[in-house]
């Protein structure tokens, strides 16, 4: 339940981990303070099909890369990326 | 100007963006869509990408190599269906002189295939699908959706 005690956030699955969960986006509702990896655990908490992403893949909060100590505030975007293959 | 693009790629149009009569260098470099990935043969390809994010990488890349050398960089990368020998990525340098320009040519595309979200899924001969994983053994993951 969304309060002032927990932010709200979208998770985005990318291209090969959408696949693995079966959807693009689900959103999350994390207690606060919020950080990335504590955002992970609740999404595995709440949908089992997160599981089968890997424990610690590359995130971006908002659209920058960052390490699962970073904070996040209610409203953000996190984005779940397998390792990158362009060019 | 976008720098994810779903139209085919042209040398010309992108180096008419950055030619100028004090650059007399222009280098550039394509990635085009090869026939064959770790023994496998490829028949076609598809892109995608985190289209806000893939974005604010390009131009952070190219503000970057403008940055570090006296250059003018045009970057497009493809997304969308490719087949054997389209061209994906497209990076044209103009510089006053040629190691400059070389040397932020290749600066440009390491940075966008490190660090640029985006995916290639290969579809091969066999009728199999793969995620290209440059961490995998062997290189690329089976896709869940090969359908898709």
């Amino acid at each position: 339940m969304p309060s002032s005690r927990s932010v709200t956030v979208t998770v985005r699955f990318l291209a090969r981990y959408a696949e693995l969960a079966g959807q693009d986006t689900v959103t999350v509702t994390a207690p606060i303070p919020a950080t990335v990896d504590s955002v992970l655990v609740r999404l595995r908490e709440v949908h089992p099909s997160a599981s089968r992403l890997p424990s610690k893949p590359l995130c971006a909060r908002n659209f920058r890369q960052v390490l699962g100590a970073e904070s996040v505030a209610d409203g953000d975007e996190i984005a779940l990326l397998p390792p990158m293959s362009g060019g | 100007m976008p720098f994810l693009t779903e139209q085919d790629l042209s040398i010309d149009d992108l180096a008419a963006l950055v030619a100028a009569p004090d650059r007399g260098a222009i280098v550039s470099f394509v990635g085009t869509v090869r026939d064959h990935h770790a023994g496998r043969s490829v028949l076609r390809l598809e892109y995608s990408a985190y289209p806000e994010m893939a974005e604010m990488e390009c131009e952070a890349v190219v503000l970057e190599a403008q940055r570090r050398w006296s250059v003018a960089v045009a970057l497009r990368h493809r997304t969308g269906q490719l087949v054997v020998g389209d061209a994906a990525v497209a990076v044209v340098v103009a510089a006053a002189h040629r190691d400059v320009a070389f040397d932020a040519c290749r600066f440009v595309i390491d940075e966008v295939k490190r660090r640029v979200p985006i995916w290639k899924k290969e579809f091969y001969a066999d009728g199999s699908v793969a995620w290209v994983d440059p961490t995998a053994s062997g290189g690329t993951v089976p896709s869940e959706r090969p359908d898709a």
